[in-house]
């Protein structure tokens, strides 16, 4: 089945052809459906056997290279379109791919009766197609072709509904945003691979890794090569500065925020890190940065996470602190944590955000969670799966969350130093107490929308399905990576699947300190108290005593005019950025750029022609004679100089 | 024949040829251009029978034949032309037909 991993790319391909080209002609929602999820479900089997069949062969041969033609070739430029089947790429084709499939399904419940179905799922099936690209990859080319593939689906999903209202502008305004800022990145990612090319003379991986081992590179070229690379990452999975676009890609339909802005596409960035981890280890100065840089999203965007009232805003912020996590991860070095996290947050972020899509589908398109409560007895199975994720992204014990949360904490405190886990251990306390508030303001408490017109509903079975499986995972997800200081000598399972592809990097590394096993049982406890802590208060303030979150709200008016109005980065980039760039296109580029110098250049030229000739014309006089008498002088002056020269 | 000198032929063809210049650039009637253009034709004709004649050798009468042949040709187009721009100008004055210009 290795062989055949090409199939998972074709598949949504050809899912994407069919429903894009004769979408519109097959009025059949269930047909649209069933070719939409169809395809992605039959590259998840493959992807599978794929799985089962690497499991079994021996540690040494689980890298394998499936060369489909050469893309690329041009004077020592060779570029194979060819994809690399190992450890890490099969985890992420395993969350991609089965992620993806319960989202294509659950869409056909969402989607239903919407004008643009077959076009929602011939982009789904094409973001699909381009994530698997991305993942799949073997050089550096072929992910950055999905890499680009899954902007440009990213940015037709969050314009999908393009004549709705969002927010202050339209959604295609949302769209564009997220395009333009994932481009600032993208341009430092294209320089990584620029630099990667020069330094090491290949884009292969395998190549570019092994040749970063061997070669005699500075330190300072590995700095810039990571640094601008991490510009990439940053701006795939919104990590500060460039975060600003994910809580806008909320416009899209929530099935979307859930596949792109949530399980997959988002953490692009961390798998790109995670990939050329041997590139980061050789930068210890860019390991730094990453690792302080996800640490300082993880909290601001957990803070502001606490004040929203869009409940999908929520999630989007709490997947931005969730990403943070993941980077700090990779920036201590605790890589297979990194994807641990991810794996896990894909379960869990991807059931909360499809759960929300099931709160505002029987809500008629309420988003503010202000306008809920009390839906528990109306939606019960959404009830129930949300709560299954909302434990595990609180980091209760037992559940998936919790295991990968608490790697990347300890990993933290032991690579980074204890200010780092602290301020972990406080976001995750955050992220605790705002997943709460919500479940409270939208499941429990009083009922505040208007009975008149709003009938609160559970969703069909082709939506709550998805949910409980989804639920499932966010449960058993954490089982195999249970860490070493319980699972004894079997050690962490995830950890020792993926170690081959960390081994370079981790041997650079090195820093591992030896810490007791008391005193990661000691920081486990902690943070689950705290943790604990935070969803009883939670649940104490939000269902019982909302007045003392008034209360608090009015007396720290300061901080929560901060934190409501997202510490003003929209409002610090529009002054910063967009306004200089708008105002110097208009009054100097255009006004007087364009409209003066080149403008006045063209025109110059054609009126100097033009009142040169003016001049000459005149000799035309359109009688005959005249160029007769010009022609005989011609011919007589010819005949005197010859005569003369003899 | 042979008592007349050559000279006298050239110059003779110089002369007609030099009154047909001087009626081409200075006459304004159509049909009166165009006699002078014959008239030129005929001249150059003249001093290729006159070599012709004077070096032995008969490649100059043959060429005469061609130019009178083109000459004819050109007589009935030329004419055509003139005929046409009479039915639409209702003149051949060449002065007032001068559409050709800026």
């Amino acid at each position: 089945m290795i062989n055949l991993i090409y199939l998972t790319v074709l598949l949504p391909l050809l899912g994407f052809l069919i429903n894009g080209l004769i979408g519109r002609k097959i009025k059949n929602e269930k047909v649209i459906g069933i070719i939409g999820s169809g395809t992605v479900g039959i590259a998840f089997v493959i992807i599978i056997l794929a799985f089962i069949e690497t499991l079994a062969l021996p540690v040494e041969n689980r890298s394998n290279t499936v060369e489909l033609f050469t893309w690329i070739s041009a004077a020592g430029l060779n570029i194979k379109f060819a994809y690399l089947v190992d450890q890490l790429s099969l985890t992420m084709s395993l969350i991609v791919t089965g992620v993806g499939f319960l989202i294509h399904v659950y869409s056909i419940g969402y989607m239903h009766g919407d004008k643009g179905f077959w076009r929602f799922f011939a982009y789904l099936n094409l973001f699909i197609f381009a994530m698997m690209n991305l993942v799949l990859g073997d050089n550096f080319v072929v992910l950055f072709l999905g890499w680009e593939g899954v902007g440009l689906c990213s940015y037709l999903l969050i314009g999908f509904w393009y004549d709705r209202k969002f927010e202050k502008g339209t959604t295609s305004q949302a769209a564009k945003k997220a395009f333009v800022v994932n481009r600032i990145g993208d341009f430092g990612f294209l320089l990584g691979m620029f630099l990667i090319y020069f330094t090491f003379d290949s884009l292969n991986f395998k190549e570019v890794f092994s040749r970063a081992e061997s070669f005699p590179v500075a330190e300072l070229t590995f700095g810039l090569i990571a640094l601008f690379l991490f510009i990439g990452a940053a701006g795939k999975s919104a990590q500060i500065p460039l975060f600003v676009w994910l809580p806008d890609a909320m416009a899209g339909p929530t099935p979307v925020s859930a596949l792109i802005h949530a399980a997959t596409m988002v953490t692009a960035g961390v798998y790109m890190v995670s990939r050329a981890s041997i590139i980061f280890a050789s930068a210890p100065a860019v390991m730094m940065i990453v690792a302080v840089i996800g640490l300082v999203t993880a909290i601001m965007a957990a803070s502001i996470g606490l004040v929203q009232n869009d409940i999908k805003k929520v999630l989007a912020y709490s997947t931005i602190s969730q990403l943070g996590y993941m980077f700090l991860a990779a920036g201590v070095g605790a890589f297979s944590a990194s994807i641990f996290h991810l794996m896990t947050h894909a379960f869990f972020k991807a059931l909360l955000f499809l759960g929300a899509g099931s709160v505002i589908h029987g809500m008629h398109e309420e988003q503010n969670i202000q306008k809920y409560g009390g839906l528990k007895k109306y939606m019960p199975k959404t009830y129930l799966t949300f709560f299954i994720a909302t434990l595990a992204i609180s980091g209760v014990p037992g559940l998936s969350g919790f295991f990968s949360k608490d790697e990347i904490l300890w990993s933290a405190y032991a690579n980074g130093g204890f200010v780092f886990w602290l301020i972990g251990a406080i976001t995750a306390m955050l992220t605790a107490f705002y997943m709460f508030r919500l479940v409270s303001l939208t499941f429990y408490s009083k009922e505040r929308f208007d009975h008149h017109h709003v009938h609160p509903h559970e969703s069909p079975a082709v939506m709550t399905v998805p949910l409980m499986i989804l639920a499932f995972l966010s449960v058993v997800g954490g089982y195999i990576g249970i860490p070493k200081v319980f699972s004894g000598e079997h050690g962490n399972l995830f950890e020792g699947w993926l170690e081959p592809i960390y081994a370079p990097a981790l041997a650079k590394l090195a820093t591992f300190g030896s810490h007791s096993h008391l005193e990661e049982i000691l920081l486990m406890a902690v943070s689950v108290a705290a943790a604990l802590s935070a969803i009883y208060f939670s649940l104490y303030v939000y269902t019982k005593k909302l007045q003392i979150a008034e209360n608090v709200s009015i007396k720290f008016k300061g901080i929560y005019y901060l934190l409501w109005n997202k510490y003003f980065v929209d409002e610090v980039y529009e002054a910063a950025v967009v306004e200089p760039i708008q105002k110097g296109s208009e009054k100097l580029l255009w006004k007087i750029f364009d409209v003066k110098i080149i403008d006045g250049l063209a025109n110059g030229v054609a009126s100097l022609v033009e009142s040169g000739s003016g001049i000459i014309r005149k000799i035309q006089t359109g009688i005959t004679q005249f160029y007769a008498v010009v022609m005989m002088a011609g011919i007589a002056f010819a005949l005197l100089w010859l005569i003369l020269s003899l | 024949m042979s008592s007349i000198p050559m000279e006298y032929y050239l110059i003779l063809s110089a002369f007609m040829f030099s009154v047909g210049v001087a009626g081409v650039l200075i006459r304004r009637n159509a049909i009166v251009v165009f006699m002078c253009i014959e008239l030129m034709l005929n001249s150059a004709n003249l001093s290729l029978v006159t070599f012709s004649s004077y070096l032995g050798n008969p490649i100059g009468q043959v060429f005469v034949f061609f130019v009178m042949t083109v000459a004819a040709a050109e007589a009935a187009v030329g004419l055509a032309i003139i005929i046409a721009i009479f039915r639409n100008k209702k003149t051949v004055n060449i002065d007032e037909i001068n559409i050709f210009k800026w």
